[in-house]
């Protein structure tokens, strides 16, 4: 059961893009975290759980060749620093997009997918992924 | 407030590094270990304190507790002295070391070792590849598809868009180390290579392939440290760590100012120079972390040795053993080899060769006070020392 509870743990935020925003200086973090590096003790307890559009920008991007083994059947596969809309950047693969079409600061946006697979017969993980927009 | 002791590296050692199927981890840190008490003219006996240090122990070899095995194995576990690991990913090394200058700094000893070593072949790649996201955070970028490449390839993209610099720029470092390699015996790979062949090797991260890659290695390095009383009192020769210097950032790339400078970089070797009273014109060479060929462009940069977006003016000027700034003689990440959990010790042996003036082919002349850079995964902890300088 431990490796399906570390799975559930995230689930919210990976499904649903919720990130946390300091109820003392504004700012949105993601992924979430519970103390603002900004305010410390200040932001303690007052961490708030806000969605997020899903929408933002391509920060940079790479190919990925050398995959591990969970990502084999997905190579090469498109993976990003997205800049959202918000503020935050996080790192998330693009998929659904010819390699030409490629390009840092273009506009992306979140969709539903499958993650990666964890052996033959291993638990299959779900999140969020990039299309261009 | 007392004066603190000087510190010095009387002893130091290390296993050729590479895939060395027939050793195994314990094998190799003995080795290490004995050529670095046997170059330091001790006895084990005096050696008060001992720090492993190694990354993926636990993961690669089912083995923790790496301290207890290296001392129980050197045969000194019925000399009861402590022996304990050192993690921080694959700046594990220098922080060994540091924290082997500091307990000798403190006054509490006198003569310290530090044993690093790393056993990496003991897998096959995808399997090492799954192992190597550890070294980032697991949950937000290795669960998506983050390796330690794509990471950095991600650096490299933005870089040379926002700089305007051509992909060999940053293949120059790889070059580089792989010719000051083809002269270190203890190197992983001996070849030189050109740059049309680095250029067309295969893809491993668009837009870094093969040779922008250190490899993964098994390689063990070791070093004896002992405070300037001791060595005097036993008329022993070392070189000097002149300075220590760590500093640390987000584990995360995402959760960086700047994704293509370290600033826990920039933080130490700023640190590291004041307390050495010295500035980059004074290093004669360095040994930078060049895990991947973006960060041996960004560490020129962050350690203050060009202006953002500028490495490519030190290239130019020129990185060989006889140039105006010879970095990696040893033949860096790239070409000596990476054993993460023992590269950062593996600069200092690089270090005292060249300053002793023993390292044969590949000796910078007037080789007087080396830079010595380890960096954790991404950027999240940068260590920088520097030494010599007597
Ligand atoms: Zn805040």
């Amino acid at each position: 059961m431990g490796k399906l509870s570390a799975v559930w743990r995230e689930t919210n935020h990976r499904y649903r893009l919720v990130a946390h925003q300091c109820g003392n200086c504004k700012k949105m973090y993601f992924p979430p975290r519970d103390i603002c590096p900004d305010c410390h003790r200040e932001s303690i307890g007052k961490m708030k759980e806000k969605q997020l559009s899903g929408n933002g920008r391509i920060e940079s991007f790479t190919i990925v060749h050398d995959a591990p083994s969970a990502f084999a059947r997905q190579r090469p596969y498109v993976l990003a620093l997205v800049k959202l809309d918000e503020g935050p950047i996080l790192t998330a693969q693009i998929v659904d997009s010819d390699f030409s079409e490629l390009e840092a600061g273009k506009k992306v946006r979140a969709v539903f997918r499958k993650i990666r697979e964890d052996g033959k017969g291993g638990i299959i993980q779900y999140g969020y992924k990039f299309v261009l927009e | 407030m007392l004066l603190s002791e000087d510190v010095y590296i009387i002893g130091s050692g290390e296993t050729k590094f590479g895939e060395l199927w027939e050793r195994s981890l314990r094998e190799l840190a003995v080795e290490a270990g004995l050529r670095a008490i046997e170059s330091a003219g001790i006895y084990s006996k005096d050696v008060q304190l001992l720090y492993g240090s190694n990354s993926l122990g636990g993961t690669i070899n089912s083995q923790n507790d790496i301290g207890s095995l290296i001392a129980d194995f050197s045969g000194i576990a019925s000399n009861h002295i402590p022996a304990i690991r050192i993690e921080a990913s694959s700046a594990s090394g220098a922080a060994a070391v540091r924290e082997a200058y500091l307990g000798i700094k403190s006054g509490e000893y006198d003569c310290v070792m530090v044993g690093a070593v790393e056993k990496m072949t003991d897998l096959y790649g995808t399997e090492m590849l799954d192992h190597m996201g550890t070294l980032l955070d697991r949950e937000w970028e290795a669960f998506f598809g983050g390796t330690p490449a794509a990471m950095a390839a991600l650096s490299a993209r933005k870089y040379m868009l926002d700089f305007k610099v051509p992909k060999e720029k940053l293949l120059s470092i790889s070059v580089n180390d792989h010719n000051n390699a083809s002269m270190n015996p203890d190197a992983q790979y001996r070849n030189k290579i050109t740059m049309e062949a680095a250029m067309e090797s295969t893809m491993v991260a668009e837009p870094l392939n093969m040779m922008d890659c250190s490899p993964m290695s098994d390689g063990a390095a070791a070093l004896v440290l002992c405070s300037g009383s001791f060595m005097r009192k036993r008329k022993l020769e070392g070189v000097k760590i002149m300075s220590s210097a760590i500093s640390q950032d987000f584990l995360a790339l995402h959760s960086r100012r700047s994704i293509y400078t370290m600033d826990s970089t920039v933080l130490a070797a700023r640190t590291a120079f004041e307390k050495a009273g010295l500035k980059q014109k004074d290093i004669s060479f360095a040994e930078i972390h060049n895990s991947y060929s973006i960060y041996g462009m960004t560490a020129l940069e962050d350690l203050g040795f060009a202006e953002k977006g500028r490495a490519r003016d030190v290239i130019d000027a020129g990185i060989g053993l006889a140039d105006p700034l010879p970095i990696n003689p040893s033949g860096g990440l790239k070409a000596k080899g990476n054993p993460i959990g023992a590269v950062g010790v593996g600069q200092f042996v690089e270090a005292v060769s060249q300053i002793s003036g023993k390292a044969g082919q590949r000796q910078v002349k007037d080789a007087r006070i080396g830079l010595l850079h380890n960096v954790a995964g991404t950027g999240s902890t940068s260590i920088v020392h520097i030494v010599g300088g007597a």
